[in-house]
């Protein structure tokens, strides 16, 4: 594994990313492009779980925490103000501080990691059977209802300051991609910062880095609430994609798809859980048509299968064959022209 | 009067409760500090069983109190042996597999029985009437049944060869195996023990809850928390955590409703793990099972 990305190729998939979001809607239906938003959305999800995971090594089980969390607040603040302008900072101010103040309790505390998991995860499903239970008039923020088990309805975003000019969904398929671009570079950028590589120092090895006077606390709540602040990015244009929010945001299932994702796309690479996001929402898709096998089924034997097989993830697997490969292309070239020093007769005896 | 013991008894069975559901993934969590996160799971197919038995003209107490934990701890050992022994010193790898396992087994229930509720069993036993109070007199019986849980436990672990050679075990696994303990054989007899008894509280559970293939996630929330807030010791730990939490839990839910009680249980185990990381047991009571 890597220890800090290489922000070149960081710079390179981005541009791949833009040729995408230019192309897309000339090529693609116009319902693919209002589903695509949401799986934008997911992507960002997916896109900090992998900084917070695969570069923090916080084990953050409940990340749709701070996703939904985004999302809602985003919701009821959108409705109070009439309008996107504000709203979308609240959606992230909101979640950043929720992340901040669970991180504080958890990494002061110096839980380890494996209780971090199931805390952040309990977290997730404690705030699923809250909002379920919001139903009715009595659960409202200022305008806008809670609304229970339906949830509640996420207005679209606007140009900013201007609440009566609402953007089209193929804009708003700009703006998403745009954000996941733009949340990929700084992502991409972070971690080749030093403190992006004191990170990575502590996820190889606490012990070593706090030796080295780093304060791993601190370092760990820092990226944990920007990862949260990412998430809910993704909650927002999810949530606007869809339409509404509703609870299903902090069940158990989709915390266990963010989970595969980064788990199939690869820990140590950011692209990797973005793309794996795309592959198994349309995977998800296509089984949601059919009835023999339950998607359900299907996602538990991906994820104990990568866990037993392929523990690494995909990109990390290609990325180490490639590297294999060229070595061992390399090591053929050096001897065969080890082979052409020699004398011919020795050759020959060789082949014999 | 009738108010204050009416709302002591409630209290008591939301404390009962609570360590009936944390019982079994604490008995594999201290034992062989797994985590499981397919303990819904366990719990979901010990309701099963009792539905499926009942519904074939299995009598209820039979189903409950034989079959679910006979036929979950059955597939808790087959789990340890295909899955978990190939995890043991991977934490992290565990917790994921076991996630997947969870997700597996609310794949197949659904595939098998549909994703709504399958015929719900009334509680048994009626109501016992407190003053003008009325209480569930299967809530009474559950009580019962998680204080005898407890004491079968400890005797177990304290009085039988296999609950010394498995303490033996959970303080240092490769001392054990130094002195002819298989310890791969505790690991995977403790893991059928701790499904058996997950799926004995599934099995009791069904008749208050009903069954759904995802009705594992309604209990797990709880389970975790208490889990990690009692620590490694198995009874010390579930006891205290489900007191302390579950005192909170039935003080805040009588005061503002069921919604607030789980909110505050949560909020009172973050706290708590900030002054007390290793758990309640990790500080107090640590020479305890």
């Amino acid at each position: 594994m890597r220890l800090t990305g290489d922000f070149r190729g960081t710079v390179v998939v981005a541009i791949l990313g833009v040729l995408f979001t230019l192309i897309a809607p000339s090529v693609l239906e116009f319902f693919t492009i209002l589903t695509l938003t949401q799986v934008i959305g997911l992507a960002i999800l997916a896109l900090s779980l992998g900084l917070v995971w695969g570069y923090g090594g916080i084990l953050c089980f409940g990340q749709t925490a701070f996703f939904g969390v985004g999302a809602y607040s985003y919701a009821v603040a959108a409705v109070n103000f009439g309008g996107s302008t504000g709203a979308i900072l609240v959606g992230v101010l909101v979640a950043a501080a929720f992340a901040a103040i669970l991180g504080y309790f958890v990494f002061y505390g110096r839980v380890s990691d494996v209780y971090l998991a199931v805390i952040t995860l309990t977290v997730a499903l404690i705030l699923y059977s809250l909002i379920r239970r919001t139903s009715g008039p009595e659960y409202k923020i200022g305008n806008a209802l809670l609304g229970g088990f339906n949830g509640t309805g996420a207005p679209p975003i606007n140009v900013p300051g201007r609440p009566d000019i609402i953007l089209f969904p193929e804009h708003t398929f700009y703006v998403a991609m745009g954000a996941l671009i733009l949340l990929y570079l700084l992502c991409g950028w972070l971690v080749t910062t030093h403190f992006g590589r004191v990170c990575v120092a502590i996820r190889e090895n606490e012990t070593r880095a706090e030796l080295l006077a780093y304060d791993t606390r601190a370092y760990k709540l820092g990226i944990f609430t920007i990862g949260a602040a990412v998430a809910a990015v993704g909650g927002i244009f999810f949530s606007v994609g869809v339409s509404r929010v509703t609870p299903d945001v902090f069940s158990l299932s989709q915390s266990a798809l963010t989970i595969i994702w980064v788990i199939v796309g690869g820990r140590g690479t950011l692209i990797g859980p973005i793309l794996a996001c795309f592959a198994l929402y349309y995977l998800t898709g296509s089984l949601g048509t059919q009835q023999v096998l339950n998607t359900n089924l299907v996602l538990g034997v991906i994820l104990i299968a990568f866990v037993l097989l392929v523990p690494q993830g995909v990109i990390p697997g290609i990325a180490g064959w490639l590297r294999n490969r060229r070595g061992k292309r390399g090591d053929r070239a050096r001897e065969r022209r080890m082979r052409m020093r020699r004398p011919r007769g020795a050759a020959v005896e060789d082949e014999a | 009067m009738d108010l204050v013991l009416s709302l002591i008894l409630q209290i008591v069975y939301v404390i009962a409760n609570l360590a009936l559901i944390s019982l079994g993934l604490a008995i594999i969590f201290g034992m062989m500090r797994v985590i499981n996160l397919a303990h819904g799971e366990f719990l979901m197919l010990g309701g099963y069983t009792v539905v499926v038995a009942t519904n074939n003209g299995v009598n209820l107490w039979v189903a409950m109190l034989i079959l679910a934990p006979l036929v979950v701890g059955i597939i808790g050992v087959i789990v340890e042996r295909l899955l978990i022994r190939w995890l043991y010193g991977r934490m992290v790898d565990t917790l994921l597999a076991t996630w997947g396992l969870s997700l597996l087994f609310i794949g197949i229930i659904t595939s098998i029985f549909g994703a709504s509720t399958s015929t719900t069993i009334s509680p048994p036993l009626g109501v016992v009437t407190i003053g003008e109070y009325s209480s569930s007199g299967y809530e009474l019986f559950l009580i019962g049944v998680v204080i005898a849980l407890l004491i079968a436990v400890y005797c177990v672990l304290k009085f039988t060869t296999l609950g010394l050679v498995a303490r033996g075990t959970m303080q240092n696994a490769d001392m054990a195996a130094a002195l002819g303990v298989s310890t791969s054989r505790i690991y995977m007899i403790t893991f059928g023990l701790g499904a058996a008894v997950s799926g004995l509280a599934g099995g009791l559970l069904a008749p208050v809850t009903g069954v759904l293939p995802t009705i594992g996630s309604i209990y797990i929330a709880k389970a975790f928390i208490t889990v990690i807030s009692g620590g490694a010791a198995i009874l010390a730990g579930t006891t205290s955590a489900s007191i302390l939490l579950g005192g909170i839990n039935g003080i805040v839910s009588f005061l503002t409703g069921p919604t607030m009680g789980e909110v505050a249980l949560l909020i009172a185990a973050i706290v708590l793990l900030r002054l007390m990381p290793t758990g309640i047991t990790g500080r107090f009571f640590r020479k305890s099972q």
